[in-house]
């Protein structure tokens, strides 16, 4: 596929990109600045379309559906990390890791609360349940952002520089958490990073240059 | 019990910038409160105005008088032709309502209707030496009684002694003084047609209104049809209803059928009630001035919501959220803050009455309708309307942010947040 910003003048930010992740797998999106990493994680979600080609989720062309039907998609099957965490300031942890529930609205009230709880709890954060995003670490604010993503049991993960604001340390509790999430859950992670050490730990690596993919493997 | 999500997050965005917040429903509060005390205190006035000419006069009066003159018989006889005639001096006929009695039983047979016979002239009281123009109504009082408040406003005597005494007359205060007449005394009037009889004030008429009480004079119909030579004629039937509403319509069924000028009492004061229109479109203007103004205020709140949650919209769009999601959020922080204005404000307008209704005139004495305080309406509608009016503008002033918010591409803000 391809993605051409009209202009004027027009640029061509992927070109001519072909990428298929099978399910449970780790890629590690990588690249220069500019490269078009983000660019291409914006199509995989469905956040952007392709001005040529297609975007197929669980096998379907995405590129015949509807806005709304889009919205439902990424609501129901895809997670998104960015570098900011974009955490709602006026809700606690546990109300901002069930708005994604509240509006696809599968679960029943306790077992939202039961599933939102059980998520923190499995990324440590069970003693930040009722605390609001400002009185959080900037690690703890990304996994409550990662709890958030999971939220409704997405088949595919996909993460923007997570690890961007974070200190290596708490870089690698994220890289662990992705891992742990492939491995034991059989998730799809697909994460764009310009850091070559956390790079190395996924299992196949997307090289992007000026928006081609240059080496995949 | 939770509340929706988007209202959830609506009231997350309204509680974090308070002091905007209640700024913004204390504008709407406002225009709503200004719009009800102001429309009390108004519309009041204008009833009460209302009152006084739907009480002290007919609601109906007929008079032997033709809107449109009846065509000669020239053009009745060449309807087409090319005629001219000048000059042409009216029919010396005898005026008055033809077979006034019939119509009168007719009138009255008529649900919630009573009528009385009038004959009304102009005469001159004469006093000694001096002469004060008068307009004088023959009246039955049994039935009189039946369709003016003449009875209430008689400051001296009474309706019987119209009957009781010969050539009885009553006269407006005003006219009394002017004569420098009393009651009992016996004064000449004299009419038009030269007939000049003795006749004998019996009472006296106060109504506050002085076209009224300087101005008229009532005597007995028998006793004026002889004093105008013009026996068994009534030229005024006058006519009072139940329910006042129905004046205009009902007057316009009597002339259709009658023929004869019918005018109801809006179209005799048709020039004090379009003053009214005039006033009330002022006020309208001034508190929907106020209303504006608010609206521009809950604009701003929502307008800058919408600028500093840039960040909160693109991630609920790129989880998920739709278009629709996104404006029903501010749509409804503009609903909210229209619905709290609205409430507060009828309790502003609610406190404004009663602040009014505390208000007197010193030194004035009784101003109107013997009071000296302000004369208030206590109506309900004004506050459904006036909320609903706030409603409406916070609505309107949200949509246009709510729109923007809706729109924005997620996309971009993620690529400027990093």
């Amino acid at each position: 596929m391809s993605r051409t910003l009209p202009g004027p003048p027009p640029v061509t930010i992927i070109q001519d990109a072909s990428l298929a992740v099978a399910a449970g797998e780790f890629v590690a999106v990588t690249g220069p600045s500019g490269s078009g990493k983000s660019s291409l994680l914006y199509l995989l979600g469905l956040l952007d379309r392709p001005s040529s080609g297609t975007v197929l989720v669980d096998g379907r062309d995405t590129g015949r559906l509807g806005r709304s039907e889009l919205d439902r998609l990424r609501l129901a099957r895809l997670g998104f990390v960015f570098q900011f965490h974009f955490l709602l300031p006026e809700f606690t942890t546990l109300d901002n890791v069930l708005i994604p529930m509240r509006k696809l609205g599968r679960l029943d009230a306790p077992a939202m609360r039961a599933r939102a709880q059980a998520l923190l709890e499995r990324l440590n954060l069970a003693e930040a349940a009722r605390k609001y995003p400002e009185q959080l670490s900037g690690g703890m604010r990304q996994r409550v952002a990662i709890a958030r993503a999971l939220a409704n049991d997405p088949a595919l993960l996909l993460a923007d520089e997570p690890t961007g604001n974070l200190d290596t340390a708490n870089a690698r509790i994220v890289f662990d958490i992705f891992e742990r999430l492939t491995t034991e859950e059989g998730r799809t992670v697909i994460v764009v990073t310009h850091d070559p050490d956390l790079a190395a730990r996924t299992r196949r690596r997307v090289q992007l240059v000026d928006g081609r993919i240059v080496s995949d493997g | 019990m939770r509340l929706p999500l988007f209202l959830d997050i609506a009231l997350g965005h309204l509680r974090r910038r308070k002091r905007q917040t209640v700024v913004s429903i204390l504008g709407v509060a406002l225009g709503v409160g200004f719009f009800v005390g102001i429309n009390a205190l108004m519309r009041g006035f204008q009833q009460y105005f209302i009152t006084q000419i739907i009480d002290v006069a007919p609601h109906i009066v007929i008079r032997d008088e033709f809107r449109t003159p009846s065509p000669q018989p020239a053009f009745l006889a060449f309807p087409r032709a090319a005629v001219t005639v000048s000059g042409v001096k009216p029919k010396d006929e005898p005026r008055g309502i033809r077979n006034a009695r019939a119509k009168l039983a007719e009138l009255e047979a008529l649900p919630g209707v009573a009528a009385a016979p009038t004959l009304q002239g102009q005469v001159i009281l004469r006093y000694g030496t001096r002469d004060v123009p008068v307009s004088l109504y023959g009246i039955e009082p049994e039935r009189e009684r039946r369709v003016t408040n003449i009875e209430r406003d008689l400051a001296a005597g009474r309706l019987e002694d119209l009957r009781s005494t010969a050539n009885a007359l009553i006269v407006g205060v005003g006219v009394a003084e002017k004569l420098g007449g009393a009651l009992g005394d016996t004064i000449s009037v004299v009419s038009p047609r030269g007939v000049t009889l003795s006749m004998k004030i019996v009472g006296l008429i106060r109504t506050g209104i002085s076209s009224i009480d300087n101005g008229q004079a009532y005597a007995l119909l028998k006793t004026v049809q002889v004093l105008q030579n013009r026996s068994n004629v009534v030229n005024q039937i006058r006519i009072r209803l139940d329910d006042v509403a129905q004046a205009e319509p009902l007057a316009r069924r009597i002339e259709a059928r009658m023929r004869y000028r019918t005018e109801s009492w809006e179209e005799t004061n048709r020039n004090v009630l379009s003053l009214f229109v005039i006033q009330n479109s002022i006020m309208y203007s001034v508190v929907g001035a106020i209303l504006l103004v608010a609206a521009f205020g809950i604009y701003n709140i929502i307008s800058t919501v919408v600028y500093e949650k840039t960040r909160d919209i693109a991630i609920l769009k790129s989880l998920g959220f739709g278009e629709r999601d996104i404006q029903a959020i501010f749509l409804a922080e503009g609903v909210i803050v229209g619905l709290l204005g609205g409430l507060v404000g009828a309790l502003v307008g609610q406190g404004l009455i009663e602040l009014l209704a505390q208000v007197r005139f010193a030194n004035s004495g009784p101003v109107i309708g013997g009071r000296n305080g302000f004369i208030l309406a206590r109506e309900t509608w004004p506050y459904v309307a006036g909320a609903a009016f706030a409603l409406l503008a916070s609505v309107m002033a949200a949509l246009i942010p709510a729109r923007r918010a809706a729109r924005l591409n997620p996309v971009d803000i993620i690529r400027g947040a990093a």
